[in-house]
């Protein structure tokens, strides 16, 4: 049997353009919640945290009700020309920069924290504007929590599930991802297909945080 | 001490199959996902007659049928076609000769919205559509009729790129009823259950997809479960035949 590589190619897309959204989106988010001393910043730290322990049916329903041409965000995407979201893969993108925002936000909240005010007050007094503090000093030196960010939520979106289920209609090349197809597989007793995809995606996932690890490990050794 | 194991004796005995004080037994019920509001409406009458309880769960037919090879804890399979079950025989899960149809099902096409097409066919044809829900035909005995309505008028082809594949019949029937798809192929007992708005709906006619006869079968779990085959004897009794039908069945 021909082998489908369609599911797989979707998935890396989705993965990728996701991550890529979360890290504009959920950079500045990470950076407030590392410096402010807002009353309500546990509050939004709460929020973004909330995908880690609700039920992904949970985020699904009330996405499939939000979007759907009766919610709210549903009927501003038809007024605005674009359709309804639910069973696209902007769709899906949506959903997922939602359910793996804690995975981008909290490790570079931490790497933020870790930082301290020093170095900023040091390339302070030596003129560096606020921007440029934050991409000449920040940005290297919150290196390993970027790419821990990158990494889990990459991992994360790939390993995405049940909102997909519940908002992506199974659409080959549009909503049928990697886990959306072991699925299938599974439930039409093609065990055989089931596993090749299953088995790729143990060795997949192992690597990835192998890989993750070992630099970390570097970076980490480097710094002391 | 000595009363609390006592009672807790009391409670383990009581909980074992046909040990109660009435003979009352439990099965465990699959039912394929069109049939789920039948299945409560006949299991609440048939745990009043006699005592017995039923405990239903229920899934695409082909999800539950995997479930069943893969030793799912179900005394009695009610599934939307006539191939599973049969399977299930041959592989020697399912108690010979205990299989028989308990409904015929019929495929509607159905959106919410009023109006939404006069001629389902011209509708269909027309493919003017966005979003056309169908269940999973793989899984899903009404998404396969489905797929054979839509290979009939020729637009199978078509369609491909605005097709949603629902989990089950009740999922396509929940993309449907939220508007997310604005019409699909569901079953006829969905609508009579829907208390929503009643949209527009079309019955599709019968020679266009192969007869979806539902079959139960008496799982080899079941045999010797009283309430198991109770209730495979009620659900071909009068009675039972008559709920059947008023929830938008046929039975001949």
């Amino acid at each position: 049997m021909a082998f489908d590589w369609q599911p797989i190619w979707l998935t890396l897309k989705l993965a990728s353009l996701t991550t890529l959204i979360l890290l504009i989106v959920g950079t500045p988010i990470a950076w407030w919640l590392a410096r402010t001393q807002a009353w309500y910043k546990q509050a939004v730290a709460a929020v973004v945290a909330l995908p880690l322990v609700l039920p992904p049916t949970v985020l699904g329903f009330y996405l499939l009700i939000m979007l759907g041409p009766k919610g709210p965000i549903g009927t501003l995407t038809e007024s605005l020309g674009l359709g309804t979201l639910p069973f696209t893969f902007p769709g899906l993108v949506f959903a997922s920069v939602f359910y793996s925002m804690p995975f981008m936000v909290q490790p570079l909240q931490n790497s933020f924290e870790s930082l301290g005010n020093r170095p900023l007050e040091v390339a302070a007094t030596l003129g560096a504007s606020p921007w440029d503090r934050f991409f000449t000093v920040v940005i290297p030196l919150a290196r390993p929590g970027f790419l821990t960010a990158i990494v889990l939520s990459f991992a994360h979106t790939i390993g995405e599930f049940g909102v997909v289920l519940m908002i992506g209609g199974n659409i080959p090349g549009e909503t049928k991802v990697l886990s959306i197809a072991i699925y299938d597989y599974v439930e039409t007793l093609e065990y055989g297909q089931a596993h090749l995809l299953s088995a790729g995606m143990i060795g997949f996932a192992f690597i990835v945080l192998l890989t993750l690890y070992l630099i970390n490990g570097r970076l980490h050794r480097s710094h002391q | 001490m000595k009363t609390l194991l006592s009672l807790l004796l009391l409670t383990l005995t009581h909980s074992l199959p046909g040990s109660g004080a009435l003979m009352a037994a439990e099965s465990s019920v699959a039912v394929a996902a069109n049939f789920i509001d039948a299945a409560r409406a006949l299991a609440r009458q048939f745990e009043k007659s006699t005592g017995h309880r039923i405990k239903i769960s229920y899934g695409s037919t082909g999800k539950l049928y995997a479930q069943i090879e893969n030793g799912a804890p179900f005394d009695v399979f009610l599934a939307a076609d006539t191939q599973r079950p049969e399977k299930l025989l041959t592989s020697g899960l399912a108690v010979a000769g205990s299989q028989f149809i308990y409904a015929r099902g019929k495929l509607v096409l159905w959106s919410a919205q009023d109006q939404l097409f006069e001629n389902g066919e011209t509708y269909l044809k027309k493919t003017a559509f966005k979003r056309i829900a169908i269940a999973n035909p793989r899984t899903a005995p009404y998404g396969l009729a489905a797929q054979q309505v839509l290979n009939h008028l020729g637009i199978w082809h078509n369609v491909q790129a605005r097709l949603v594949r629902g989990d089950s019949i009740a999922q396509t029937f929940q993309f449907v009823a939220t508007g997310n798809a604005e019409s699909g192929f569901v079953a006829n007992s969905q609508i009579k259950g829907w208390q929503g708005p009643q949209g527009t709906a079309w019955q599709v006619p019968a020679e266009y997809y192969e007869p979806i006869n539902q079959t139960a079968v008496l799982l080899l779990r079941g045999k010797n479960n009283p309430a198991a085959e109770a209730f495979i004897d009620y659900l071909k009794s009068a009675e039972a035949r008559d709920v059947i039908e008023g929830l938008g069945y046929g039975i001949k």
